[in-house]
């Protein structure tokens, strides 16, 4: 009995020496060289993996910005400025101030002022929709209402509203990675400058038809009569195709053009409430 | 007669419910107003040659189609251009639509309008393609490939066969089968003539056999005609689909990815051949087509002959008005078919029928998961795997449905047809079908 508990332990034991020789050899001489700053880059990364920065996650972006050894025109969109410091201090290098930005719904065409005129039945995508027809109030650019972007996100920044059918983005969880505006088969979703206490005005819609077409499908369609760009002192908005487009570089948040808007198709959000309120809300009685 | 030909894998058997088989073809009265889309083939849309304002004939061209891919379109009226405007057509999209205003109707001077039977063509077959061509002929069968594209044989490729197809498969769908007993002489000269055309000898037309009439009739005629022979065909969903028609005609497979060309086979419609017959006999462009309007609920099923551009709310009119508890209107067949998003949408060339279904029979089965039965996988008849695509497709696997042979899929639409889940395979697999062909052309772009 005990020449059995013997051998079985000589033999094994051998065995298992010889092939941790073996692998020692290898694991030598096929030795992979990383730089080591790669792993402290990446420690400090989020590890999300949402693709934001533009690479295929955060290892890949680690390794990228290792390689390359400058940080210009890098960016982690979830871990902002902080992050790119924590990183430009690990690297010895500086870090670019980075501006942050938030995804906003450029489609304000909800149930309530765009009126379904078909019924949809099908696979519940909005790629498939997009591919079928131009959408249940008849307009070619506007939300599809199937949520596509909402599956697209990673950080459960957004929802479909039940009552609009629109979908909302929550503005404390949006990281900006841009999962959403991929996803969006109409390009409804741009990120744009989170600008100061959140506070933005963009117009929303991108209804390039002509006004009187637009109008037909959905009421607060920007129509693409100019009013907004003669009231702006600081050309920051411009007008092509029957659509009106407000630049966030150049947009000081004066607040001029909202109330010109006949169709209130300018947002102004997180800006305080209005002095002169009962004007505006004429305006829009009358829209 | 023995056993009847048909395509080996799969297919299936949706009822027939030929409503309007006897009903004989009526010409439609001129409408207002007809809004032609320059959009009505597959390619290129065509160009506007005509401006607002303009006095046309019937049979004018109005736009020429200057790609390789793509149809002149002609005026269906004779009358003034109104608009030049971006109108919702099938695909339901606004598209660049010429708006006539109707006058009383002028044809064109060159158009022979007797119904006189030419039988003999003096045209060199390059001739008869260019003719084609300029008459913006296009497959009437639903996918409106220009016919003239289909006519000339590639370089390097023989043609063996010429197959027409009067299979008419799609339930509901009569207009191929009336236009076969009506107008068989004429559909047997543009038979002679494509057949010039191509440079074969040898023409079948493959009917199914649920139109015996159809096959009774054309059978007698082709005795006159050398090389035509007709040949019917076992009643099963996809047989008019061009693979399966030359696997269940002649027994030849088409490799994936290939045109029907590479095994020595052309498919063409029998509304494609009878215009062709008009274009090439009688200098007539496609103006008109046979559209078959029909559905359950319909009080007058019927086929009528029907100017291009007119709404389709005047042809469900002349079938006996919209039923009250309609839930879904489609243009063409009931598998393939599109649901339109209004009535206003015109007949194009494409048009084959129009189907009206009440509210009960037009909803969707409610969607179940995947209980892996497989019958998607042995109804499809290019031998896919429906569920797999499908499956991919959802979860953007883009590449692996290019490996999956997703590109190999007609369509047809008989794995959704089947499935007890109610799964949406086809909308699923369009969606890859669609990815996968632009990776494709930007690969081939590089």
């Amino acid at each position: 009995m005990n020449e059995v508990v013997l051998y079985s332990v000589l033999s094994i034991g051998g065995l298992g020496t010889l092939l941790a020789i073996v692998l020692y050899i290898v694991s030598q001489r096929f030795k992979v060289i990383e730089d080591p700053r790669i792993d402290l880059v990446e420690d400090k990364l989020p590890g999300a993996n949402c693709g934001g920065c533009g690479y295929a996650g955060c290892r890949n972006f680690a390794e990228e910005i290792v390689k390359s050894g400058f940080l210009e025109g890098k960016n982690c969109p979830p871990g902002g400025t902080d992050v790119m410091k924590d990183i430009a201090d690990v690297l010895g290098l500086e870090a670019e101030e980075q501006e942050p930005m938030v995804a906003v719904v450029l489609c304000s065409g909800s149930r309530q002022v765009a009126p379904p005129k078909t019924r949809f039945e099908g696979l519940n995508t909005c790629e498939f929709a997009h591919s079928l027809y131009a959408g249940l109030s008849g307009c070619p650019y506007g939300c599809l209402g199937e949520g596509d972007c909402v599956v697209s996100c990673n950080f459960d920044a957004m929802y479909m509203d039940e009552n609009t059918g629109l979908p909302v983005i929550i503005e404390e969880k949006c990281v900006a990675c841009g999962a959403c505006v991929k996803a969006c088969p109409r390009n409804i979703m741009e990120l744009r400058k989170k600008g100061k206490k959140s506070r933005r005005i963009f117009v929303s819609c991108i209804n390039k038809e002509k006004g009187g077409v637009a109008r037909k499908n959905c009421k607060v369609a920007c129509i693409g009569c100019g009013r907004c760009v003669k009231e702006c002192n600081f050309e920051a908005i411009t007008l092509e195709n029957n659509l009106a487009y407000i630049d966030f570089n150049k947009c000081t948040l004066c607040r001029k053009c909202p109330p010109v808007c006949p169709t209130s198709a300018i947002h102004e959000v997180n800006l305080p409430p209005r002095k002169n309120k009962e004007k505006k809300e004429d305006k829009a009685a009358e829209a | 007669m023995g056993v009847l030909k048909t395509f080996k894998t799969g297919g299936v058997h949706p009822p027939e419910n030929k409503l309007s088989e006897h009903q004989p073809i009526e010409v439609l009265p001129l409408p207002e107003n007809v809004s032609i889309p320059l959009s009505q083939h597959l390619g290129v849309p065509s160009v506007p040659v005509v401006n607002k304002g303009d006095k046309v004939k019937t049979g004018q061209i109005v736009a020429r189609g200057e790609a390789f891919i793509s149809a002149n379109i002609h005026s269906s009226v004779t009358g003034t251009v109104t608009k030049i405007d971006d109108v919702v057509d099938v695909s339901g999209y606004r598209k660049k639509t010429l708006i006539i205003k109707v006058e009383e109707d002028q044809w064109e001077e060159s158009v022979d309008t007797t119904g006189t039977l030419i039988k003999d063509c003096g045209l060199t077959p390059e001739e008869i393609v260019k003719k084609v061509n300029r008459m913006g002929i296009v497959g009437m069968g639903g996918a409106a490939f220009p016919t003239h594209v289909k006519l000339t044989v590639p370089k390097g490729k023989k043609a063996d066969y010429l197959i027409i197809n009067g299979a008419e498969c799609e339930p509901y769908l009569t207009s191929d089968h009336r236009l076969m007993i009506e107008k068989g002489k004429e559909l047997m000269v543009g038979i002679t003539i494509k057949m010039k055309a191509l440079g074969v000898n040898k023409a079948i037309i493959g009917i199914e056999k649920n139109k015996p009439d159809a096959i009774e009739y054309l059978d007698e005629l082709a005795e006159e005609y050398k090389g035509i022979s007709v040949e019917p065909l076992k009643v099963k969903y996809p047989q008019g689909g061009e693979k399966q028609l030359i696997k269940a005609l002649v027994n030849r497979e088409v490799p994936s990815g290939k045109l029907p060309i590479e095994v020595g086979c052309i498919v063409h419609n029998v509304g494609t051949t009878y215009a062709v017959y008009e274009a090439v006999q009688k200098n007539k462009p496609l103006i008109e087509r046979i559209v078959t309007v029909t559905g359950i609920g319909v009080e007058r099923p019927c086929n009528l002959l029907v100017r291009i551009g007119t709404p389709v709310s005047a042809l469900i009119e002349a079938a006996g008005g919209i039923p009250k508890d309609t839930g879904k209107v489609v243009s063409g067949g009931p598998m393939m078919g599109k649901a339109l998003i209004n009535l206003e949408v015109p007949v194009t060339k494409g048009t084959s029928g129009i189907l009206v279904f009440p509210e009960a029979t037009s909803q969707r089965i409610t969607q179940l998961n995947c209980i892996r039965c497989a019958k998607c996988v042995s109804t499809c008849p290019m031998t896919l795997e429906p569920y797999l695509l499908g499956l991919l497709s959802d979860k953007k696997r883009y590449e692996h449905c290019e490996k999956n042979q997703i590109m190999d899929c007609v369509e047809c639409g008989s794995c959704q047809y089947v499935c007890p889940s109610g799964r949406p395979l086809l909308d699923q697999i369009r969606v890859g079908k669609a990815k996968v062909g632009q990776m494709i052309r930007e690969r081939s772009a590089k």
